[in-house]
């Protein structure tokens, strides 16, 4: 189906909803843009931008009309394809029965064109592998993916030099972007299931200039990214080991995980247990993890990684460079969210920028 | 794409039978509540979960007359102290095997030298036994095994028993008591005491993780090609399927990875502390 152009995102809402979706998009909660299920468009974070530095994350007013005059939430789709929480499976007595849980109906709506690469990137750790997984699968195929191309990046993104964005081109059901003067939205179908909802909607079909003004905005937040990463010879760089610059880094780290807990990528999770008092049955949990904790890597009773940092190299290690060897592209989609969410300011691309 | 069981859901295994080995150390046999065992290739290792306590990996020591895997498990932890516990008919979940084992269809026709420390005989006992099963297929075969105390010494009649079978087995011991009257030393103290042909020489090593390197960088320095020397690398395990993230060893992950890697490929990792 060829772009079309609408004019308010009221119809979109009552659509999907209308379509068993439970819609989650961007809205303003505790002064962060945060993703949460809403009834109604009325509740987007309209007129609403932040301002995003290293360690810092400040709400501020923007232009009343627009609707994504923001970058990057502390929120991904991570918490709905790996969610934080899941039970794996229940044993009592010799019967194990897996927990197979729901995997609901999602309209995810306001995903960055990082976003949409970082569930490129699960899907190849989670699908791509000699064990795929049902449950990630299923939870995938519940989800609807809605993008808004970004059109005013934050002082932390670099999807430019990761060369994921700031257009989506791929991964998407309906991709929106927003134009001003007068207020309308591009609409542009990415997948069989996104076509009959954008045919639904009150629109017309989108002009010359519509899609002019559309690549337009793409083009101008290419040139604003706030910062950029030379992936080229990445690899070799982060094979310095011995650098002094990862006691440096390793003096600022706090190791609290929010780099990890706020990637669109990060993957890592543990198990734990739990026995009912009832009848004994015992509950496996997989959750969220973080290299950053010392017994991720703990071998009887002793961490392979007891400091710093050596546990803040094999987070960056990892991400940039050897993910590449695991998975055959880059861990980074350079959202940015863990420059801005790092307590210290830890900033990654000034990290690569000064290996040797 | 796939409707298949999640990759995390064990199987009810019931205990069969326990054999204390040393102190903290038992021997359980294993077999499946429904079905078959799985085949395994000597070197891999399975999930072991203890309901309500947690699961851990621990290597395939062996398979029972009766089709069961045998696994040995030392009470180190929570978990391992749980399995530990477990007696004939308890039933526990398992998944796998898992992992690359060891290369013996690579040793084929050449002299082989098993080393262990430890624990790390646990891992090596189904290939040794694959090794004297078709004893014309390999050049001289010899256990080397290294224990911190006599009464520590794992497997005694099957070190016996492989004596008789063929192969040049040496025990030795780093802190004797007044009973022992062989050798004391490390592992590496033994390498000089088998006969082997260096260059047509291929070695399994599993133990702690000094000694594999002592041991592999001594078998190196005597002309043993790098890439004949593999090693069972022991990290940090949740998942067994490359998704967990925990095992992560460089580019490696080591429970799909290895555990059973040539040490040319794991040398220069080995020498990175923290990685």
């Amino acid at each position: 189906m060829d772009a079309i152009v609408i004019d308010t995102l009221e119809p979109l809402v009552a659509e999907l909803r209308a379509g068993g979706y439970a819609v989650v998009g961007p809205v303003v909660r505790e002064r962060v843009i945060r993703f949460e299920e809403i009834t109604s468009a009325d509740r987007l974070a309209r007129g609403w931008t932040d301002v995003q530095e290293p360690g810092r994350y400040r709400l501020a007013e923007g232009d009343g009309e627009m609707v994504f005059s923001f970058a990057a939430s502390p929120d991904s789709a991570k918490a709905y394809t790996q969610p934080p929480r899941q039970t794996l499976f229940r044993m009592r007595g010799e019967q194990i029965e897996e927990a197979e849980e729901d995997a609901p109906r999602v309209a995810l709506l306001g995903l960055r064109a990082c976003d949409l690469a970082a569930i490129a990137v699960q899907d190849r750790v989670f699908l791509g592998g000699r064990h795929p997984d049902p449950a990630y699968l299923r939870r995938r195929q519940a989800l609807l993916l809605i993008a808004v191309n970004c059109a005013v990046p934050g002082g932390t993104c670099f999807c430019v030099s990761m060369h994921t964005g700031p257009r989506a081109t791929t991964g998407f059901d309906l991709a929106l972007t927003e134009l001003a003067a007068p207020h309308r939205f591009v609409v542009e179908t990415g997948s069989a299931r996104g076509e009959p909802i954008a045919a639904a909607l009150p629109h017309r079909p989108a002009s010359a200039e519509d899609l002019a003004a559309s690549a337009e905005v793409s083009r101008d937040a290419a040139e604003h990214m706030g910062r950029h990463v030379e992936t080229e010879g990445i690899q070799e760089r982060l094979s310095a080991h011995d650098s002094p610059r990862w006691a440096q880094v390793g003096a600022r780290c706090l190791t609290c995980a929010n780099c990890t807990m706020v990637c669109p990528t990060c993957f890592c999770s543990t198990v734990e247990d739990a026995t009912s008092f009832t009848d004994g049955t015992a509950e496996r949990i997989e959750r969220w993890d973080s290299c950053f904790t010392l017994d991720f890597s703990e071998v009887n009773g002793t961490p392979v990684r007891g400091s710093n940092p050596g546990r803040y190299r094999q987070w960056l290690t990892h991400k940039f460079s050897t993910w590449i060897d695991q998975f055959g592209m880059s861990g980074c989609v350079g959202c940015g969210r863990c420059i801005t969410w790092c307590p210290v300011g830890i900033d990654v691309t000034e990290e690569l920028a000064n290996l040797p | 794409m796939t409707g298949g069981p999640h990759p995390m859901t064990p199987a009810p295994y019931r205990v069969r039978s326990r054999r204390p080995d040393r102190a903290d150390t038992v021997t359980l046999t294993l077999e499946p509540v429904r079905g078959d065992c799985p085949p395994f290739r000597p070197g891999q290792f399975t999930m072991l979960y203890a309901p309500g306590v947690g699961e851990i990996a621990v290597s395939i020591s062996g398979r029972a007359r009766s089709g069961g895997y045998t696994q040995t498990i030392r009470a180190v932890g929570a978990v391992s102290a749980a399995l530990c516990g477990k007696r004939p008919g308890d039933v526990v979940g398992l998944r796998g095997p898992y992992g690359q084992g060891w290369g013996l269809r690579a040793a084929a026709g050449l002299d082989v030298v098993v080393a262990a420390g430890g624990l790390g005989l646990a891992p090596l006992r189904p290939v040794v036994r694959a090794l004297l099963r078709d004893r014309p297929g390999y050049g001289r075969v010899s256990v080397i095994a290294g224990s911190r105390a006599p009464g520590l010494l794992l497997f005694r009649r099957d070190l016996a028993c492989w004596a008789r079978q063929g192969a040049d087995v040496r025990v030795i011991v780093d802190h004797p008591d007044h009973t022992w009257r062989g050798p004391v030393g490390l592992v590496t103290g033994l390498i000089d005491r088998v006969v082997f042909e260096p260059r047509r020489t291929y070695a399994f090593v599993c133990g702690p993780e000094a000694m594999m390197r002592k041991t592999a960088a001594e078998l190196v320095r005597r002309g043993v090609a790098p890439g004949r020397v593999e090693l069972s690398l022991e990290r940090n395990m949740k998942c067994a399927v490359a998704r967990c993230g925990h095992c992560q060893f460089g580019p490696l992950f080591v429970c799909e990875d290895g555990p059973v890697l040539p040490y040319d490929r794991v040398a220069p990792m080995l020498a990175v502390a923290e990685l």
